[in-house]
């Protein structure tokens, strides 16, 4: 192709648009007057949501019944020892639900700061968008090497994020943050060079087509990329920075630590693991899906005894994110699409959960619960929609959260690959334990007598929290009740992901 | 999205969505609206709403009656989770039994509704919180709602939506008065603790439905008795454990042991909760499902034995902590609990019928009970508000509810004496009332089935005769004990014409089965299969007639003769003695489960999350072991590795790392940037190696 048409092809392709849109708004607020606060949050708020649209245009061009990557970009880059890395970006059924997630968690994320940061908002809000290009990036990006750029690009803003707008412990949390992703993304960029060179391509489609792994070599390769993504779900026992992250950072990076780039360590097991490597995926899936169980116990465990509201949800990130694991090593297509699904189910959820915990933190600058006691009283919406996102969280039939939950734990029940059916059955006490929490949560925030002085002066949330939380509200019950235009925009990718497998499987018999 | 295909050609069936829909739009309405229309709005949509509902069960009653044979229809509403091969709807299910179920709770629910508007107006004013007259019938008909869904559903999973949604508004009711109860948390502790003994159940009936959907591949209830019916005898091993982990699910939502305790605590909602989802409706739901599942049950003998192991035992349990509770409420309790384990009794026992019949009876006099009981309470709080008016002395803090502070109403609530009494009778079995057809139906089924099972259910008829009659003595007669008692008043119509309507039903129920018609019988036998005639047989009903005398007249002996007087304890107690004290403190199975889980769960979660995850994981494992060796690691490459053998070679990287470590490690953080650095250097490294190899 001549120079001219790859340009073309790559203006022209809509994802360039999704994922740098955000980019317009970094550029128009660098110019904006640093005192003029306002007009920086709108223009990040209006870009966001430019991108958000521009996402949903994406979705409308969108063909469910192809299992392929569609809207392809793909331009050759660089090249290193003579192999071509390739600006490739393309969307399909696995990653688009993803992408919608991202481009609509942050203007929520944004809209939510509108008070709650108010120094160095420029900076602020820049660093937001570039995280927005980098999340979104990561999640189209299908050359290995742009895959590893966007994936530590995310590092970056949101280091300062928590580290310039944290808690007080921040500095330490951030540095956490970040060496622990680090120290997990290495091995896999290892890997990414190793298997791009030795098979001419980090075009992963071209991969998973042409190369033929040798199983020895998936084994080594698998753990490389696992210890990436593990770190970055966390699971159990790496979730060590998870907390520490959380208490500290701002509560709109909060929401997208724990609705988007938790997901990326979850996306790239579906993405790059078992893709590429599933015989490896096939032997390892049952040790996969034990600290999957361990981490949905443990998580709910430890959850229940936390004293700090925002740590508790933190912690039940850590065992609901091990629902999704457990889900997507099923290696069955219930499993991966309840795994697929409930990713998004927890970004809305826990996503909504921090939202909350962030609005009485504002008015209190306190989380500690035994500080609270009885608020339904006097903030009668601001209960309201919390039980409605502590029932999701907690998976109750009707909303969202059981759909995924359902599906996983039915996914894992009868899977070939883990060949047995105790993962699910201990998973499944997981739903018991949640409950255990989520309730204690809801127990020391809103009921109880109202006896402390400083709570009785609260005022219930304002139209702005509202109109952050009510999208989040309606979305629990749409995939609650009607769950199947998700399911659809991502049932031809994964079956043919599954396909993938059970040949590898054969060819392994 | 709609499947409308199948909808055409349904006729009434068509309208059966409607059921559901009523209830949902009474509640967005007050939750809306409420506010604007004042309590006579907010209680007129929420009745009106529950009455559609009530006449769209009776056109599906005449639905069924105009089919040649009522086999009902299916009734498609929409897609829901269609993934690889699991695929359910929405979809509901109109046969005999769950028209009885549709037509038994609207009935019951629009008369205790209407009870309700009366019963509330006057509770959230001596609670003090108006304002949540609306939020309560808000949770009622969302109740209904769901209630509907768990009974019309055609499969399991939309059967376990309103089998959760039920135990989520009994979770809101129980706690609905909050900042109520021990220590200004015990009502909310209760709602908790429904909850989640329910989950555990749950987690039994998440277990049944995985297995059911791959061993049959469906969830849709014609498709897995279909299989049972064709394949059940070669599985029955398999079937056994589904209908096990199932029965886990029942023990939870129809509070058999083990896991009842969570109903006694339950009376902490206003007693229209009480009568209708902790006595009339949800509670019955476990019951529903093993006699929805039946063709599952009856292929297994094991469980069905089981069932009707725990019903019974739980039907003599409950019964003997009944007699020594002095708690009007919890009385009813852990009778519901007991009547409750009569029906899974009879379902274990293969006795379908039976257990429906009594299902529906007891919903009619249990409910007809609770809400004269709440009659009572309400009698008594104005008896106590007009003797503080009249400056009487009364010990402070007044319990309303407690048997030991009556005596006397007889005469002071006339009607609602006569109603308590007659349900009383009802749940005591003496003809012609209706607890006496349904009870001799299941004493009937249990002396030919199993006659051990049969005693023990005889001894917790008894028991409920001995404690209905003690309660009946201690609440309305003899003497006033305390003055709020001697000050009772009757309540307004819209509490009493309820409680009359139950009184005649609780009279004339008995004719749904009636001996020789058969009629509930024939009705069901077009939905259950296995279904056998139970004849009515006059020797288990004299018997059982005759203990529930011997009963009476003990209870007016311990009770009536010389009525208790106030501070005076139970005169059970000097006969029984520790005994007594057992039933009094529920067997102590309470401080059992705290002892054997709860404490240990507590114990167990704060130990993983003080010390293995922070002082292990997080504090030794990261920031020892590796940070600090890290740091120690940093220290020796800058200081000893770094300038003997990098430096000359290469400067720049090594400076950089050498420079960032001195001046980092003056700062209290320094050795994690430094690590950074480090790791970039050999990220860096690596790459050119691989670029310029």
């Amino acid at each position: 192709m001549l120079a001219e048409d790859l340009l073309m092809n790559a203006s022209l392709s809509i994802l360039n648009w999704v994922t740098f849109a955000p980019l317009i708004g970094v550029l128009v607020i660098a110019i904006i007057p640093r005192k003029r606060h306002d007009a920086i949050r709108w223009t990040a708020l209006i870009t966001s949501l430019i991108a958000f649209v521009i996402s949903l245009y994406m979705l409308s061009m969108f063909d469910q019944s192809n299992p392929d990557l569609q809207m392809v970009v793909r331009v050759p880059w660089f090249n290193i020892g003579g192999v071509e890395i390739e600006y490739f970006l393309g969307v399909d059924g696995l990653s688009i639900l993803l992408v919608l997630l991202t481009t609509f968690l942050t203007p929520i994320s944004i809209l939510s700061t509108w008070s709650a940061v108010d120094e160095r908002v420029k900076e602020f809000m820049i660093f937001f968008l570039l995280l927005e290009i980098g999340m979104v990036g990561v999640f189209l990006a299908q050359d290995l090497f742009l895959f590893y750029v966007f994936w530590e690009f995310t590092l970056i803003p949101m280091y300062f994020l928590i580290g310039i707008w944290g808690g007080t412990r921040r500095i330490y949390a951030a540095i956490k943050f970040f060496l622990y992703t680090m120290a997990g993304s290495l091995l896999m960029l290892l890997a990414i060079l190793w298997l791009g060179l030795e098979f001419s391509s980090f075009s992963v489609p071209d991969l998973v087509a042409n190369a033929k792994i040798p199983p020895d070599f998936q084994f080594w390769l698998f753990l490389a990329f696992a210890a990436a993504f593990a770190i970055k779900v966390p699971m159990w026992p790496l979730h060590s920075w998870l907390p520490d992250a959380h208490v500290e950072a701002p509560t709109a990076a909060s929401v997208i630590l724990a609705g988007v780039l938790l997901k990326m360590g979850t996306y790239g097991f579906v993405r790059l693991n078992l893709q590429l490597f599933p015989n490896a995926s096939i032997d390892l899936a049952p040790w996969l899906a034990l600290f999957a169980v361990i981490g949905i116990i443990y998580g709910a465990m430890v959850s229940y005894a936390q004293k700090d509201a925002k740590k508790l949800v933190a912690y039940s990130s850590v065992s609901h994110l091990g629902f999704v694991v457990l889900g997507l090593f099923a290696l069955n297509i219930v499993g991966i699409q309840g795994g697929i699904l409930q990713m998004v189910n927890h970004g809305i959820s826990t996503g909504a959960l921090f939202l909350i915990v962030g609005m009485i933190y504002e008015r209190r600058h306190t989380r500690e619960m035994d500080a609270f006691g009885g608020l339904w009283k006097i903030m009668p919406i601001y209960a309201a929609f919390t039980l409605i996102v502590v029932l999701s969280s907690m998976g109750l039939p009707g909303l969202n959260g059981f759909v995924g939950e359902f599906t996983i734990l039915l996914g894992s029940f009868g899977s070939v690959a883990l060949g047995s059916s105790l993962y699910a059955i201990f998973a499944t006490t997981g739903v018991i334990l949640a409950a255990i929490y989520l309730l204690l949560m809801f127990q020391k925030l809103f009921l109880g007598k109202l006896d402390k002085e400083e709570n009785m002066v609260l005022h219930d949330i304002n139209w702005r929290e509202i109109i952050t939380i009510v999208p989040l509200i309606i979305l629990i019950f749409w995939i609650g009740l009607y769950p199947a235009p998700f399911f659809d925009l991502m049932g031809p990718s994964v079956e043919k992901l599954v396909e993938g497998l059970q040949s590898a499987a054969m060819v392994m018999r | 999205m709609f499947l409308t295909e199948g909808a055409q050609g349904l006729g009434l069936f068509a309208f059966a969505p409607l059921i559901i829909l009523f209830p949902f739009l009474g509640l967005l309405i007050n939750l809306t609206i409420g506010r604007k229309l004042g309590e006579k709005g907010v209680s007129f949509i929420a009745i009106s709403a529950i009455i559609l509902a009530f006449v769209i069960a009776v056109l599906q009653l005449l639905a069924l009656l105009g089919q040649p044979i009522p086999l009902g229809a299916t009734v498609p509403i929409a897609e829901w989770i269609t993934v690889g091969d699991l695929s359910i709807s929405w979809s509901m299910q109109i046969d005999t039994l769950s028209v009885a179920m549709m037509l038994m709770v609207t009935s019951v629910s629009a008369l205790i509704h209407i009870y309700a508007s009366g019963y509330m107006h006057e509770d959230v004013r001596h609670q003090g919180d108006p304002s949540r007259f609306t939020r309560f019938f808000v949770y009622f008909n969302l109740f209904v709602a769901m209630m509907m869904i768990l009974v019309t559903a055609d499969n399991y999973l939309m059967m376990f939506v309103g089998w959760e949604g039920v135990g989520l508004c009994s979770y809101l009711l129980i706690g609905f008065w909050f900042e109520k109860g021990k220590d200004g948390i015990g009502n909310a502790i209760a709602g908790k603790k429904a909850f989640i003994v329910n989950r555990i159940g749950d987690f039994g009936i998440l277990i049944a439905m995985f297995l059911i959907f791959w061993v049959v591949g469906s969830l849709r209830f014609e498709d897995v008795f279909h299989w049972a019916h064709a394949f059940g005898e070669e599985n029955v091993l398999i079937i056994s454990v589904i209908t096990m982990f199932m029965l886990l699910g029942v023990a939870g939502k129809s509070a058999q042991l083990p896991l009842f305790v969570w109903l006694p605590d339950a009376m902490a909602g206003p007693t229209p909760v009480s009568a209708l989802i902790h006595a009339a409706t949800m509670v019955t739901a476990g019951v529903y499902l093993i006699v929805r599942s039946s063709p599952l049950y009856s292929v297994t003998e094991v469980t069905s034995n089981i069932v009707a192991i725990v019903g019974t035992a739980t039907a003599f349990f409950a019964a003997t902590i009944a007699v020594g509770q002095s708690d009007i409420k919890r009385v009813l309790a852990y009778s519901t609990i007991s009547q409750l384990g009569f029906m899974v009794a009879a379902a274990g026992l293969g006795a379908y019928v039976a257990a429906m019949f009594h299902l529906i009876t007891h919903a009619f006099f249990k409910a007809l009970l609770f809400l004269s009981a709440g009659s009572v309470i309400q009698g008594i709080e104005q008896g106590h508000h007009d003797a503080e008016h009249e400056g009487a002395e009364i010990e402070e803090p007044f319990d309303p509810q407690d048997m030991r502070n009556m005596g006397g109403l007889r005469s002071r609530m006339k009607l609602t004496f006569w109603v308590y009494l007659i349900g009383a009778l009802a749940l005591s079995g003496f003809p012609p009332l209706a607890g006496f057809f349904s009870k001799d139906e299941i004493l009937a089924d249990a002396r030919i089935e199993n006659t051990g099972l049969f005693l023990v259910l005889l001894a917790a008829a008894f028991l409920t005769t001995f404690y209905m009659g003690r309660q009946v003595l201690m609440v309305f007669f003899g003497k006033p004990k305390t003055e709020p008692a001697a000050h009772a008043k009757e309540n307004p119509p819209s509490m009493t014409i309820p409680l009359l309507i139950l009184g005649l039903l609780s009279v004339i129920a008995g004719a749904l089965n009636a001996p020789g018609l058969h009629t509930l019988t024939d009705w069901l036998d077009d939905t259950l299969e296995h279904v056998h005639v139970t004849e009515f047989s006059i020797s288990v009903a004299g018997i059982a007639v005759i203990f529930s005398t011997v009963a009476v007249v003990l209870a007016w002996m311990i009770y009536g003769r010389k009525p208790m007087k106030k501070g005076e304890p139970d005169p059970l107690r000097k006969i029984l003695g520790p005994i007594y004290t057992g039933m009094e403190n529920n067997w102590w199975v309470d401080e059992l489960y705290q002892f054997l889980f709860v404490g240990p769960y507590v114990k167990l979660s704060q130990y993983l999350a003080d010390v293995v995850d922070w002082r292990f994981w997080h504090d030794w494992f990261h920031d020892t072991v590796l940070a600090k060796t890290y740091r120690s690691l940093s220290y020796w490459l800058a200081w000893t590795f770094d300038l003997r053998f990098i430096d000359g070679i290469a400067n720049g990287l090594a400076d950089v790392t050498k420079g960032a470590a001195t001046r980092l490690s003056v700062l209290q953080t320094g050795y994690v940037r430094n690590y950074a650095l480090a790791i970039l250097a050999g990220g860096l490294l690596i790459l050119s190696y691989f670029i310029f190899r």
